[in-house]
């Protein structure tokens, strides 16, 4: 759309005009490329960035006349005991973490052995592939809205099947702890599996087939070629998925906000999910601003221990 | 996952143009026939799982509400029945479903648009020119990459409630245009096109934008398409940000559409899955058309991870 435009406009340019060898030697030309980036990306990333460390110093309650100036009582209001904040915040902290602990494993090692079973040569290959990615181009939304309703425990179709083969039937997967975090994460798996598996997949193409060949001369079993030439190879891939899908977890929101809206009594409301609350719509944006910067700087410690128990693996 | 675009991050750092082709390689499936027999019956297995929910969901949308509450479950809607489509796209309906899926439309082609025109423009400056301050400007906007997005919500936020945007489609416009993935998705490629096509422009006598227009962009276009399927892809599944950013009924997108159905106070499972099927098809659509680019973009993001 917007090349055909640029490319309209350009038709009319005097290509033939004796100043090109000027303008194409302009110093403002790169910096015009860059513009109207520049504009956005200074609009609603750089200003947004220093803007938020300035709100989280200040009492931005939408109550209040003015916005005083608090310094860091933000902050530190989170970690006195017996602040309401601060306790529902932990619990939203500690909400993710369970959220986190219960979907990384799985969304590392179920993609790992679909990726596996789509290395291989078979008929209808491509098919099954778009199958395992289709969920995840579905929104959380779709996701959300879909597994509330297979969830739901009277009339959801996974209790329905649980009591024919002889369960209760009556499991409240959106209700009640630890059913909602079972509802949760495995609603999540469902959805996110196939973008992980995709990306092993790329990765198991590029181990060596001579790798493979090679261990079966020397008589390594199929575990042995698991263990010594397909982990190995995948370490990278490995450390990457892991990121990823750490952060992913850490983003949780949608699948609580609408299968569990939090509940038992927010004991499924994720950190994200508490900081929109009470950013966007109570409009205490300084606590909000504040909850975010502690939430980054917990993910970024994260990461870097992430990192370095990798790296010392691989140096060990 | 917050969004397509992310798991990108790193993608095309390799060579980015020729399109590997995954279903040639591959091991040999097992030769034994228990093996064989285990394999196929693994892969039915998993299909029925990762398609039953869309199934259900199809139904679903087809039925009464009366037969969607009916014990026992069905899978064929008995009676079939559009009333979930009619309630939603009727004239006067308190959830105008027409309206959200034209608002995500537009909101997610007009992202998409303006994503791929100014990353394009920013990239080829990064890639191709030299000038005071690049190494810099690159630094600041890759860096940005690896910020977490809700350390922008508060003050995007206010942002945008400054700007008079709230409630509008700017603030699903415009906003995420600012993310640093397709500066850097497009950098990495325009670097990997070779210098000589430049040179014989050079000599023809055009300038940079004429370079940009006519060398650059018709030479990328795999790349450019890819970053506009994925931005329209994270753009309209987008979630959080439009729930609260976008409040009158006529406003939403269908996201935001899909949580009011389920937040209202008698929750109809026929409409909800209607609306559900509505904003799905589109994305089903495009990934299907557009499948070997969204998969090739994901797969390529992890090999240099």
């Amino acid at each position: 759309m917007t090349t055909t435009s640029e490319r309209s406009t350009l038709e009319g340019a005097p290509a033939r005009a004796t100043g090109r060898r000027v303008r194409r030697n302009n110093w403002a030309t790169p910096y015009l490329f860059l513009a109207p980036y520049g504009v956005l990306f200074v609009g609603f990333i750089l200003i947004p960035a220093i803007y938020g460390i300035w709100i989280s110093l200040h009492d931005y309650d939408y109550l209040l006349p003015h916005q005083p100036w608090v310094g860091l009582s933000n902050y530190t209001d989170l970690f006195k005991s017996g602040s309401r904040d601060g306790a529902d915040f932990w619990r939203s902290i500690r909400a993710t973490a369970i959220f986190t602990v219960f979907s990384v494993p799985l969304l590392v090692t179920i993609p790992l052995g679909i990726a596996m079973l789509l290395n291989r040569r078979f008929p209808g290959r491509t098919f099954f592939r778009a199958v395992f990615f289709t969920p995840y181009v579905l929104g959380v939304a779709v996701v959300g809205v879909l597994f509330r309703f297979l969830l739901d425990p009277t009339i959801g179709l996974l209790n329905f099947y649980l009591g024919k083969i002889g369960f209760s039937g009556t499991t409240p997967w959106t209700t009640q702890v630890p059913w909602a975090w079972v509802g949760l994460v495995g609603m999540t798996v469902w959805w996110t599996l196939g973008f992980n598996a995709i990306i092993y997949l790329a990765g198991l193409q590029d181990i060596s087939p001579e790798l493979y060949e090679a261990a079966e001369v020397d008589g390594a079993s199929a575990w042995d070629k698991f263990r010594n030439v397909t982990l190995p190879g995948l370490r990278p891939v490995l450390l990457f998925v892991l990121t990823l899908t750490l952060l992913a977890s850490a983003n949780m929101f949608g699948q609580s906000f609408l299968v569990t809206k939090g509940a038992p009594s927010n004991a499924t409301r994720t950190a994200i999910y508490y900081i929109s609350q009470v950013g966007l719509q109570q409009y205490r944006q300084g606590i909000a601003a504040a909850m975010s910067y502690i939430l980054a700087l917990i993910l970024v410690l994260i990461s870097l221990l992430n990192f370095r128990l990798f790296r010392e693996k691989e140096e060990s | 996952m917050t969004s397509l675009a992310t798991g990108g991050a790193t993608a095309a750092a390799d060579e980015p143009s020729p399109q590997r082709q995954p279903a040639r390689s591959g091991r040999p499936a097992s030769r034994s026939p228990l093996g064989q027999v285990l394999f196929w019956l693994m892969l039915a297995i998993l299909t029925v799982i990762f398609l039953a929910p869309l199934v259900w969901m199809l139904s679903t949308s087809f039925k009464t509400h009366e037969a969607a509450t009916r014990l026992p479950l069905s899978w064929w809607p008995t009676p079939w029945d559009t009333g979930a489509y009619r309630v939603l796209f009727g004239s006067g309906s308190a959830n105008p479903v027409l309206r959200w899926f034209l608002n995500s439309l537009v909101a997610a082609a007009a992202n998409s648009a303006l994503i791929v025109a100014v990353d394009a423009a920013a990239a080829y400056a990064l890639a191709r020119l030299d000038f005071p301050g690049k190494k810099l400007i690159f630094v600041s906007v890759i860096t940005t990459i690896f910020l977490p997005a809700f350390v922008f919500l508060v003050p995007n936020f206010l942002i945008v409630s400054k700007l008079g945007w709230l409630d509008s489609l700017w603030a699903i416009i415009v906003p995420s245009a600012g993310g640093a993935f397709g500066v850097f998705f497009l950098r990495q490629f325009f670097s990997t096109l070779p210098r000589e096509l430049e040179e014989a422009a050079i000599i023809d006598g055009a300038n940079q934008w004429r370079i940009f227009t006519r060398v650059i962009l018709p030479l990328s276009r795999p790349a450019l398409s890819t970053l506009a399927v994925l931005s329209f892809l994270t753009n309209w599944n987008d979630f959080l940000w439009p729930v609260y950013v976008l409040f009158s009924p006529n406003n939403l997108t269908l996201p935001s559409g899909l949580a009011k159905l389920q937040n209202a106070a008698t929750v109809d499972y026929p409409i909800i899955m209607a609306g559900a099927v509505v904003a799905s098809v589109p994305v089903i659509l495009i990934f299907l058309i557009a499948q070997r680019q969204v998969i090739e973009s994901v797969s390529r993001s992890g090999l240099k991870g």
